[in-house]
Order: C-alpha cells, then sequence, then structure tokens
C-alpha cells in the first residue's frame, strides 16, 4: 500500500502577534510548525503502516525552508519526502495550489491520500476535496476514525450534526482533524537520520508538465484585493456598584445588541 | 565560530521541549508533593528512545550524540528536575561507562537493553565514609573462583531500588588505595544485594534516592566492567560526563524558574502596573537571563568537546560549577520577585529553588570542580 | 470565459432531514442585498429527497426563486452526488455568485463544486459586498487565526463562490409569499460507484465542543464550589451555550479536564464568552482573549479580565447570575 499525505508548514498562528503601534502582524520570531490537522493525518498514515504495512511519503508544496517539516515527517515515521517548489508556483489559491499538488500526486499513483482538514494560516479547509476532484478519486472530509477493509476505506466523518460512515474505493482522498488520533512524538534518533542520512526529492515545474495557466498566480482565480488587521476591539464598560437586577438587565441587554438573545 | 545549534540539534530541542510541557510538567508538582517516582515518565522516554540518546544504534541507542542528549536533561529539568536526574544518572552513569569499558558481550548484556530503555542504570560509588574523598572504599570485592563476593554498603543512590542494573565500585585490593578498586556490573535481585532506607531529600524528591547492601553478595567475573584495580579511574572519567549532565540540569531548572519569573512579573499587578514595569524587576530579569546564558555556553561547549572526543573534563568541572551556582542564585532571585506567593508550593519556583541546591553537591561538590579545574591550571 | 454570461446572486439552501439550517436564511437575507446592488434575482438551490414542501419557506426568507433539485441519491448528504448536481445546476443557471453556510458540508462541498467547474472559492467569510466600479464581490475573511483580515476578490471566473460564516450574517424578516416561484430543475445524478454512504448516525444530545461553541459560559475559582458550579451549568443552560472553566475549577475538580480553557486546555473563540468569577490569569486569556464579546462578572474590581472584558460588571455571581438567568427567560419569552 502506498499512501500520501500532504503537510503544511505553517506559522504557530496562536503566536501571531499585531503590532499595538502599527496593527500590522508581527511575524518574525513566529515559529513554524507542522499544520495540526495535517500531522494527525500524517500519524494515520503511520498507524496504517504499523498494522497492515505501507509505504508513507510526506508531500508539501511551498518554499524550500519548507524542507523542515518533511524532515519532521521522516522523524515521526515517514518513509521518504517530496517537496514541490518552483518560483513559478508562487501566489498560488486554493485552487492552483490543489492543482499543483494533484500532479505531483499523480506521479506517485498512491492507493491512499491524506491531508489535514485545514491549516491554521488560512483555514480555507479547501484544499483536500479539492485535490480529490483533479484526482477524479471519491474524498471524505473530516475523518475522525479510518479503518482499512481489504481494498476500500471505511471512514467515519464528523459532520455538524450527525456522523456519516463512508465507505469508499480505493484510491480516495480522507481529510483529518485533531480527533482522528494523537500524533506520536519524532524520535531523537528519527530525527538526526531525517536531517543527516535522508534526502527530500525535489519536484519543479519541469517535474510535473503544468501548463502555465494553471499554477502560481497565473493559475488562481481567486485575488486578495487588501488584507488589514482586524479592528481592534474598542475598549470595554465596567459598570459597579449596581443591584443583582441591574446587573442582570445591563447583561441581557448587551447579549441583545449581540443578537445572542 | 558558529553559537547555533545543528538544524537536527534544534529539532531534538523541540521534540524533548515538546514532550516535557505535555508529558512531564503536569506531574511535576505532584511526584515532588508525594516523593513519587515517575515511572510512567520513565516508561513513555524508554518508547521514544529517551533513555539512550547518545548510544550507538548498534547498541540499541538513538545513535545521536552528547549535545542531543544534554538538551534532553535540560529540557527535562526546566520543568522538573527529578525527571532530568533519573535520566541522567542512566545514561551518564550507567550507560556511558559501559559503552566506554564494557566487553562487547557486555554490551551486548546490559547496555543494549539500558540503551532501549527496557532496563534502567544507577551508579553506586559513594559510601558513608567516602563522599569528595571516594578512595575511601569500604564495599569489598573478594575474588573466589569464577566469581566476586561483594560486602558493604552505598548510600545516596540516584535511581536506587527502581534502577535494574547498577555500576558498582568496590575495593579488590585494599593495599593499592585507589588503584585497587574495581567497577561491577550488578543486577537487581542478585542474591545478597538488597536495599536499605530512603533517602528524604530537601529536592528533587521524586528521584528515587536509596541506600544499597551488599552481603555476600555474589557477582560473575563476567560482570567485573573494565580491568580489576581500574575502576577508580573508570568512576573519575565517568564522572566527567555525569557532570555535564548535572550541569545541564542545572541549567534546566534556572531556565524554568526563569520562564516562570518573567511570566509571573507580567502578570502579577502592584502598585498599580505589572511587576515587569519596575527597574527592580527589569534588572532581576537581565542578570538572571545573563547568568542561564552563560551557563548554557559553558554547558554545551562541554558536551560538545565530548561529543567530538576532544578532552572534557575541565570543561565539564567549569559546566557543572557555574551552572549549578547559577540555578542556585537564579531560582532564589524567582522566589524573591515572587515574593509571599514564591515561598508557597502553588508556585513551581519554590520547588525550583529546592530542587537546584543540590546540583552542588552531587557528582562532585563545587569545591570538587575548583580542584579538577585548578588542578588542571596550576 | 466571458463573466457577462453570469448572473444572479444563489444559494446553497442546506437541509439536512428536511430541517433547513438557519445558516441558509442568513444567506438569503445577504443575498436579497447583493442582488439589489447588481439588480440581480436571488436563486436558492435546494438539493434532497421529497424537500418540496420546504421550498416556500426559501421564498419566504428572501428568494426570488427556488430551483429544486430532487433525487434519491440526495436524500442524505453525500459529497459526489450533492457535487454532481450543483455542478449541473451550475451549468444550466450560470449564477454570478453562489453561496454557501460555511458549515462542514458547506465546506466540503463547496471546493469540490469549485474545483470542477474551476472557479475560485472563498472560505468563511464574515463580510460579502459589490465593488460598486468592477461589480464583482468583495468576499472578507479572517486569516492567521483571525489576526488578519483578508478580503478577496475573483475577477475573471464565475461564478463567485463563497462559503460564509454561520451567525454572522442577517436574516431578513420572513414574510408570506403568495406565489412563491419554485421550479424543478433534474440532472442525472448517477449513483457513485466509488463511494457510498453506509450509515448516518445523528449525535442526539451532543453537546457542543467548546471549540465550535458559539456561546460559552465559563466559571473560575471565584465560583467556589462543585455545587455552586450549577449556577454556571444552569446559565449555559439558559442560553444554549457550552460549560468551561479555568484551571483552579479542574484542578478541583469541579470540571472535567475537557471544559478548561486557556493555555494548558482549549483555545476558544465564541461569540459569546462569560467569565463567571475568573480573575483572568494570563494562561486563561490565552484560551479565550480572541472571543467576539466577552463579559465577564467578579467580584474584584482589579481582576485583569476586566481589561479585555467587552462588559464587565463588578459584583456577587452568586446574585448576579440566577437574576440573569431569570432575565434571559423573561428575554425570551418576549422576544
Amino acid at each position: 500500500m502506498k499512501i500520501v499525505v500532504c503537510v503544511k508548514q505553517v506559522p504557530d498562528t496562536h503566536e501571531v502577534r499585531i503590532d499595538p503601534a502599527t496593527g500590522t502582524l508581527i511575524r518574525e520570531g513566529v515559529p513554524s510548525i507542522m499544520n495540526p490537522d495535517d500531522k494527525a493525518g500524517l500519524e494515520a498514515a503511520l498507524r496504517l503502516k504499523d498494522e497492515v504495512g505501507a509505504r508513507v511519503t510526506a508531500l508539501s508544496m511551498g518554499p524550500p525552508q519548507a524542507e523542515a517539516v518533511l524532515r519532521e515527517a521522516m522523524a515521526m515515521g515517514a518513509d521518504e519526502a517530496c517537496l514541490v517548489t518552483d518560483r513559478a508556483f508562487g501566489g498560488a489559491d486554493t485552487l492552483a495550489t490543489s492543482t499543483t499538488l494533484a500532479a505531483a500526486i499523480r506521479t506517485m499513483a498512491p492507493d491512499l491520500v491524506i491531508t489535514g482538514r485545514q491549516a491554521i494560516d488560512g483555514d480555507t479547509a479547501q484544499v483536500g476535496p479539492q485535490i480529490a476532484e483533479h484526482l477524479g478519486i471519491p474524498n471524505a472530509s473530516y475523518a475522525e476514525h479510518i479503518e482499512l477493509d481489504g481494498d476500500a476505506l471505511n471512514v467515519r466523518q464528523q459532520f455538524d450534526e450527525a456522523t456519516h460512515l463512508t465507505r469508499l474505493s480505493l484510491p480516495c482522498l480522507v481529510t483529518a482533524i485533531g480527533e482522528l488520533n494523537q500524533p506520536r512524538y519524532m524520535t531523537p534518533g528519527g530525527v538526526f537520520e531525517a536531517w543527516r542520512e535522508k534526502q527530500i526529492r525535489v519536484l519543479t515545474r519541469a517535474d510535473l508538465a503544468l501548463d502555465e495557466g494553471d499554477i502560481g498566480l497565473k493559475g488562481s482565480p481567486t485575488r486578495v484585493k487588501k488584507s488589514f488587521p482586524k479592528a481592534l476591539k474598542p475598549a470595554g464598560v465596567t459598570r459597579r456598584h449596581l443591584t443583582a437586577d441591574e446587573a442582570a438587565q445591563a447583561i441581557v441587554e448587551a447579549l441583545k445588541a449581540q443578537r445572542v438573545l | 565560530m558558529d553559537f547555533t545549534l545543528s538544524r537536527e540539534h534544534e529539532m531534538s530541542r523541540e521534540l524533548f521541549r515538546q514532550f516535557a510541557r505535555r508529558e512531564v510538567e503536569p506531574l511535576a508538582r505532584e511526584i515532588d508533593e508525594e516523593e513519587r517516582f515517575p515511572r510512567e515518565t520513565v516508561e513513555k522516554m524508554a518508547r521514544l528512545g529517551f533513555l539512550g540518546i547518545p548510544i550507538p544504534r548498534a547498541y540499541g541507542g538513538q545513535g545521536c550524540d552528547a549535545l542531543a542528549y544534554i538538551l534532553c536533561v535540560e529540557e527535562l529539568s526546566r520543568v522538573c528536575a527529578t525527571t532530568g536526574v533519573i535520566l541522567s544518572a542512566h545514561t551518564s552513569l550507567a550507560c556511558d561507562p559501559i559503552l566506554a569499558h564494557g566487553t562487547e558481550e557486555q554490551r551486548q548484556r546490559f547496555l543494549v537493553p539500558l540503551a532501549r530503555g527496557d532496563k534502567l542504570g544507577a551508579f553506586a560509588l559513594t559510601e558513608p565514609n567516602a563522599g569528595t574523598d571516594a578512595s575511601g572504599q569500604q564495599t569489598r570485592a573478594i575474588r573466589d573462583g569464577d566469581s566476586y563476593v561483594l560486602n558493604g554498603a552505598k548510600i545516596f543512590i540516584t535511581n536506587g531500588k527502581e534502577a535494574d542494573i547498577y555500576v558498582v565500585f568496590a575495593m579488590t585490593d585494599r593495599a593499592k588505595g585507589t588503584k585497587g578498586i574495581s567497577a561491577f556490573i550488578v543486577e537487581k535481585g542478585t542474591p545478597g544485594f538488597t536495599f536499605g532506607a530512603k533517602e528524604k531529600k530537601m529536592g528533587i524528591r521524586g528521584s528515587s534516592t536509596y541506600e544499597l547492601c551488599f552481603a555476600d553478595c555474589r557477582v560473575p567475573r563476567a560482570n567485573l566492567l573494565g580491568q580489576e584495580g581500574k575502576g577508580f579511574s573508570l568512576a573519575m572519567q565517568t564522572l566527567d560526563g555525569g557532570r555535564i549532565g548535572i550541569a545541564a540540569q542545572a541549567l534546566g531548572i534556572a531556565q524554568g524558574a526563569l520562564d516562570k519569573t518573567i511570566a509571573y512579573v507580567k502578570e502579577r499587578q502592584q502598585f498599580g502596573r505589572p511587576l515587569a514595569k519596575f527597574q527592580n524587576t527589569q534588572f532581576q530579569i537581565a542578570d538572571m537571563a545573563t547568568r542561564v546564558e552563560a551557563a548554557r555556553q559553558l554547558v554545551y561547549r562541554a558536551a560538545m568537546a565530548k561529543a567530538t572526543k576532544r578532552r572534557f573534563s575541565v570543561e565539564a568541572a567549569m559546566a557543572k560549577l557555574f551552572a549549578s551556582a547559577a540555578a542556585v542564585e537564579v531560582t532564589s532571585m524567582a522566589v524573591q520577585l515572587h515574593g509571599g506567593y514564591g515561598y508557597t508550593r502553588e508556585y513551581d519556583v519554590e520547588r525550583m529553588m529546592r530542587d537546584a541546591k543540590i546540583t552542588e553537591i552531587y557528582e562532585g561538590t563545587s569545591e570538587v570542580q575548583r580542584m579538577v579545574i585548578s588542578g588542571a591550571l596550576l | 470565459m466571458n463573466t457577462q454570461d453570469f448572473s444572479g446572486v444563489f444559494v446553497f439552501a442546506q437541509q439536512v432531514d428536511g430541517q433547513i439550517a438557519r445558516v441558509t436564511f442568513e444567506l438569503l437575507g445577504k443575498a436579497r442585498e447583493l442582488a439589489a446592488d447588481l439588480e440581480g434575482e436571488v436563486t436558492a438551490l435546494l438539493l434532497g429527497h421529497d424537500i418540496a414542501p420546504l421550498a416556500p419557506s426559501l421564498c419566504e426568507g428572501g428568494a426570488d426563486r427556488v430551483v429544486v433539485i430532487d433525487d434519491p441519491a440526495l436524500r442524505h448528504y453525500a459529497t459526489l452526488p450533492y457535487a454532481q448536481a450543483l455542478s449541473a445546476a451550475i451549468e444550466r443557471y450560470r449564477p454570478a455568485i453562489l453561496l454557501f453556510g460555511a458549515t462542514a458540508i458547506g465546506r466540503d462541498l463547496a471546493p469540490r463544486v469549485s474545483a470542477r467547474v474551476r472557479t475560485g472559492l472563498t472560505a468563511d467569510c464574515t463580510e460579502l459586498a459589490i465593488d460598486p466600479q468592477t461589480r464583482g464581490l468583495c468576499m472578507t475573511r479572517p486569516a492567521f487565526g483571525g489576526n488578519l483580515m483578508a478580503t478577496i476578490v475573483c475577477p475573471d471566473h464565475r461564478p463567485q463562490m463563497a462559503t460564509v460564516r454561520p451567525g454572522v450574517m442577517r436574516a431578513i424578516e420572513r414574510a408570506p409569499v403568495a406565489q412563491p416561484r419554485v421550479e424543478s430543475f433534474q440532472p442525472a445524478i448517477p449513483p457513485p460507484e466509488t463511494c457510498q454512504l453506509v450509515d448516518v448516525v445523528r449525535r442526539v444530545a451532543h453537546e457542543a465542543e467548546l471549540a465550535d461553541a458559539r456561546i460559552i459560559v465559563a466559571g473560575g475559582r471565584g465560583v467556589g464550589s462543585r455545587d455552586n458550579f450549577a449556577l454556571i451549568e444552569s446559565l449555559a443552560a439558559a442560553l444554549g451555550g457550552s460549560v468551561a472553566a479555568s484551571r483552579p475549577c479542574v484542578e478541583a475538580g469541579w470540571v472535567a479536564k475537557d471544559r478548561q480553557v486557556g493555555q494548558t486546555g482549549r483555545t476558544v473563540r465564541p461569540s459569546l464568552y462569560l467569565a463567571i468569577g475568573i480573575s483572568g490569569a494570563i494562561q486563561h486569556l490565552a484560551g479565550m482573549e480572541e472571543s467576539d464579546f466577552i463579559v465577564a462578572i467578579n467580584r474584584d474590581e482589579t481582576a485583569p479580565i476586566f481589561a479585555i472584558a467587552d462588559l464587565g460588571i463588578v459584583g456577587d455571581l452568586n446574585q448576579i447570575v440566577p437574576a440573569l438567568i431569570a432575565g434571559i427567560g423573561e428575554a425570551r419569552q418576549n422576544g
């Protein structure tokens, strides 16, 4: 069995802060991490590897620095890693990104593709289902449990009010959520091996035979028109010396204004 | 000259940090309070290969180096000094001498399970009358056919009772003084080998510190580690390495106290503003951070010297001397900045201050480190 | 692609088991504004099986027209049949704008469809507007964990697709419609061979997960005891929200660990966060400061929680919370 797991290097958005003076994003010093949903996806692949045997490839698209998450994936147990990188891929929106990743995955002919549900820097949750569409394979989003059953995969999908049990024939794509598992730690030896002994395969535009109109900025139907910091919250109000009823009334009024009531 | 860690070291540190925060920190207060050995943590570390970080893969280890191991002790100690010393005693004092001096057969039999984490190791040199002056060993090992018969007692043994494999020192020839000391590998369960009282300590209270008793304990000759009569130098070499581990533990404690203090002074308000806005606080924090960083440079330098097979005896002594003093000072400053709260067990700095003191004492007191350093200079 | 060939504002009318999702009406409300700016029509696309009776309510909620796609394959939501039906509808009706609720269903379906018809899709929008110059749709959404807002456009592709965060747009007052325009569209939906929906299990009485909760009522050390924590639970029940707690409550065993908000617990960003008896240690604030609206009740007026609260009440929670529960009950009855 051959499994491709898409992993993205993301800034740890918990650590992102706004410069109070300029209102801009402070990206400096923000650590880069493996996107959490992707890590759950990788863990799911590694468990299949442990249980039934599989060759696990970690795949990432990004700048050369994205190498770090691929090394991390190998330090956790991925067999190999592949980085899709090219200046021509820059500025890609989700459609161009999914087109590019799908082209890379096609060269690997996997039985199973796993992506995270969404990346914490973009929060779009679009790339997984889009890759599946490009590859013409079924997808099951929000997997909270997966189980291999012959040449099919049984997936428990977490929707808002219900859980769907879906059976997909291989090849297929699954998007992972945090509830799927608790990802394992790297091992110290795995870290050293990943950096000192393993190679990362690099795929560029030339390797993927992609049309210029399908990748990067040109292949992206959407454009960022502008970005701006979230409006800073106006200072709140503190009320003192109210009776209990007055206090309750003040809160009820606020909840009405917030359309909670 | 490049003071940055390699990427594999950085990533290893990140791994150790995550493990420490998630698995070790939540237990730190409890194991101190209950004086309980964190067996579950040791098992988790074993599964992840932490018990054999610098040991070659051929012997069941992770094939990393001394610096990676030191980073692990530092990050563990940053949240829990007890966990730091468990790993340090196991790796530096039990695995290391068997790797350095063991026969191939001893390495396969003892080092492989230690490095894999199937077994835990300990080191037994100190005796009631042989502390800093380790040459005053009273424990005797008398050759009898294919075995040695051990009699005597060891005290203050870290990982005592919890460990499975002990590197034990004993006099094989009292007439020769230090040249009559030999090292043995003794397994728990060997007839005649029992545990005495558990020490009640000021700090590192989750670590299991026991007296070891040997009464006609018969150890096979195959368990003699190194040559007969070479035990003292084997012990001294082992302690050189162990000191880097304790220096890393001290560094971790100091860094941990600094972490907690920075968070506290930003939050705690007095006179209508956070403590962090007062110049006294700012200067104290600056001094603490500088001491921590200076200690770090010495500790990493000693670890790199060991990792690259250079001489590291003086470097290790300097690292331990400085880092342990830094730990004592920085934790004391941390408690002071926490005020009354810092003196309560509600706050981690109270435990850290108690934990720090031992780093100036065990595996060679600060006075011994000064002897080592000056001995190389004068 | 000639963008002029596409017109009208379309809304994917999400229904599950014959219940139209609330966000659908919010989308219709917004679609009305957009359609007014474009001088166009609002169309609701209603997919399912035996769901025609739901169509008039969509007209009442703001749709000029409802297109019903009724097929047994659409009885339950499944990605491929729904994507097939919707793609066929796009081809047939050529909408300029197509909106989805940013629900689990919407965020699974929309990307699959956008890739099939090769157009742009913007996720989880909190603001939509028509650019008066280009007459294109400006889609604004949070990024970087909510630290940054970005306005996205889709200039040369149609439809302009977006998923919209539930609870942000305002539904219009429903008004009866004398003659609802409802039409049926029946594209071929071949049953997918590669994917079967085996079962759908409703999550009954499943308490909303904290991370997704829109309303959170959190108690802190000031609540005082495990018994008194019932106050927090009652208030949460009155508001239809989830219960959370700060670390001391969890450590004291008043509340389960999975309810803990803060650095060592969960990070939440609900629309409303009620912090009751929580002083606001930095570790707690880290887990909830991004909430849209924060109400704090605390006896200590120097408690740091007041610095980030939108509304702070200095007072005794034991008196205020029961009064508040009563007040909420009254407001609900009158509303």
